[in-house]
């Protein structure tokens, strides 16, 4: 099973700064996406059960390396990473027509792709992509398992009634959430095995694309303004024995209506 | 000369450090407080590879340097001084068989200590044989086609919970072989072995969950395929052993430490008294430069005595000696102005640093007293002239 899981790089998480005309600022501190850890992780254990080999496949600056790293250390075999200045500022069809080009370049039975970014937080690249490639779309998968018979693969999707069980026949594209389970953490052999494994660096001429169609001046979208979320109001902390402060708990809830 | 970590040396320290700040701290309070093995952390290092660092590769170590090993006991010992032993114990147990083991030895036991498997120990301490190591008692006399040991250690590190102790016993008693240090040799007890015991576990100050064992030998038979090294060689073995261990303790040092001073900043920076963060106020603001300055001086010294160590100097004793006995100092210093700074706080074991303070103590004591650290390094000095 030859699986490519879409690892973006973005700011460290607590420590993100906006640029002018709203973008995130991507110069320093970048780490691998919290939810596509998970979807890689689903991908390792996938490949670990079953056989096969993950890929990891970036779009983003210099400082993505260290992402792909965490990756390799994790498990996954190579990485392609799709670095060029044109791609700057690229909204999300920007950054789907750089995906799809550099995925129509690489072999795969499966694309995982999380659920969203922490820096972006659209959350369409995943489908956005399937629809451009043409493969089926399982979203929010809670687990995701070979099909019988190996050519197809089935995904978990919670729902309000316990799960909904999707099937589709492979290549396609499966979008996780963190329901899949926790990502390892690498393993120091990992680490160092990581710092031998491939990471093959494309531009968009590699990937057989043209600089005007992508980028900050090609964005179909625009980010018309950002402002920062306003301070949380103060937490009541109740101190007490475990009686006295269950019922002072209940009568503060009971006096907002919430029980 | 300065030391430049290289970039797998910070992508290993930092993940371990990752690892403990998830995994190990939100533990280390309980540890202290039940004074058990932490065989969870045990599994845990042992499934990341992390006790596999100083073992070479063709046995399924890392082949970590030793500056690559004191990086990730330092990065354990910032939050929690008993696991960050862990890690330096299996190097520690591990170094005789390295040093002076034969191949199939190495075949037989290093695949298991790099697995973390099994755990090592480390016995050349006896209850009066400490300081004055090369006095001890314990005998191994020849049985037929091994030997026989016979007597008892103290203040041994995991001796109760290790699968092989390295057990340094008197094989020739003569003056001349004693005046000559060739007194000694040096053997590997397994724990499975009739007459070993390991009868009682040490009360502690601090690292509480590590535990300190008597061991006890009663006409214990050993194959000589457990002789470590040759008859004879068992001095030089121990002393071979610390300079490369106690860079380990060190470690230790440094990020009990470190793990304290990062308490107290970031409580200076948060609490408040007669209207200002207390950080603001000069006298624990002189405090936390201290702190921050002794720190990071102890880990240079320590960092450049690896190098220098791994390097095959001369005076690998002399720097494993002046980094250990810095090291230990500045975390007892260190830890006792965290706990100064949080005031009361510091006090109780709310907080952490209390059971920092604690655990800074033993890296004044093992693997050699700050007084025979400075012997080491006195003796160096006159037999050199600088």
């Amino acid at each position: 099973m030859r699986i490519v899981v879409l690892l973006k790089a973005v700011p460290i998480v607590g420590t993100e700064r906006l640029l002018d005309a709203f973008r995130v600022d991507r110069g320093s501190g970048l780490e691998a996406n919290g939810n596509d850890e998970y979807v890689l992780e689903a991908a390792l254990q996938l490949t670990e059960q079953h056989g096969g080999e993950v890929t990891l496949l970036t779009m983003g600056p210099a400082g993505a390396l260290e992402a792909l790293r965490k990756g390799l250390a994790m498990g996954a075999a190579r990485a392609v990473h799709v670095q060029d200045d044109a791609v700057a500022g690229s909204d999300a069809r920007g950054t789907v027509r750089v995906l799809a080009a550099a995925l129509g370049r690489l072999e795969y039975d499966l694309v995982f792709a999380g659920a969203d970014s922490s820096d972006g937080l659209g959350g369409v690249v995943p489908a956005w992509l399937a629809a451009r490639l043409g493969l089926p779309y399982l979203s929010y998968a809670a687990r995701i398992e070979p099909g019988p018979g190996g050519a197809t693969v089935r995904v978990r999707r919670i729902s309000p009634t316990g799960f909904d069980l999707l099937e589709a026949p492979m290549p396609a594209l499966v979008m996780g959430t963190q329901l899949l389970g926790e990502p390892r953490y690498p393993s120091l052999r990992g680490i160092m095995q990581a710092r031998t494994k491939e990471i093959a660096t494309w531009s968009l001429a590699d990937c057989g694309l043209q600089p005007a169609g992508v980028g900050l001046a090609a964005a179909a979208s625009e980010v018309v303004g950002a402002t920062a979320p306003p301070p949380r109001g103060g937490a009541t902390i109740v101190r007490d024995q475990p009686d006295a402060a269950v019922t002072q708990i209940v009568d503060l809830l009971a006096s907002r209506r919430l029980v | 000369m300065t030391v430049r970590l290289s970039e797998e040396q910070l992508a290993l320290r930092d993940a371990v450090r990752e690892l403990a700040d998830a995994r190990i701290a939100p533990r280390a309070a309980a540890i202290d407080e039940s004074g058990e093995f932490p065989w969870d952390v045990v599994e845990l290092l042992a499934s990341h590879d992390v006790l596999a660092l100083p073992y070479p590769a063709a046995h399924g170590g890392l082949g970590g340097d030793l500056l690559t090993v004191c990086l990730a006991i330092e990065a354990v010992s910032r939050v929690c001084a008993t696991s960050g032993l862990i890690v330096a114990i299996q190097e520690l147990g591990g170094l005789p068989l390295l040093l002076a083991g034969s191949p199939e030895q190495h075949a037989r036991w290093i695949p298991d200590l790099a697995a973390g498997r099994i755990l090592p120990a480390f016995a050349l301490t006896e209850a009066e044989a400490g300081s004055d190591a090369a006095s001890l008692r314990t005998r191994a006399e020849r049985d037929g086609d091994g030997w026989r040991i016979d007597g008892a250690k103290r203040f041994i590190t995991e001796g109760n919970v290790a699968t092989i102790v390295n057990v340094f016993a008197v094989t020739d008693d003569s003056p001349e072989a004693r005046r000559a240090h060739r007194h000694l040799s040096c053997f590997i007890v397994e724990r499975d072995m009739a007459g070993f015991s390991a009868p009682k576990i040490e009360h502690k100050m601090g690292i509480r969950g590590s535990p300190t064992a008597e061991l006890v030998f009663e006409g214990v038979r050993v194959p000589d395929a457990n002789r470590v090294g040759e008859v004879g060689e068992g001095w030089s073995i121990a002393l071979r052993t610390l300079e490369r261990s106690r860079p380990g303790i060190a470690a230790q040092a440094v990020g009990i430490a470190q793990g304290s001073f990062e308490v107290a900043a970031r409580y200076a920076a948060e609490r408040r008294q007669f209207g200002r963060r207390i950080g603001e106020h000069q006298m624990i603001g002189a405090l936390l430069a201290d702190m921050a300055t002794r720190t990071e001086a102890a880990r240079q010294l320590l960092y450049t005595a690896c190098q220098e160590i791994e390097a095959g100097t001369p005076l690998a004793g002399r720097w494993a000696a002046m980094c250990k006995l810095f090291a230990g100092d500045t975390a007892m210093a260190v830890t006792t102005d965290a706990v100064q700074v949080l005031g009361g706080y510091g006090y109780v074991s709310e907080y952490p640093v209390e059971r920092m303070m604690r655990d800074a103590k033993i890296t004044q004591l093992y693997e050699g007293t700050q007084q025979i650290q400075r012997l080491v390094v006195a003796r160096d000095v006159m037999a050199r002239g600088s």
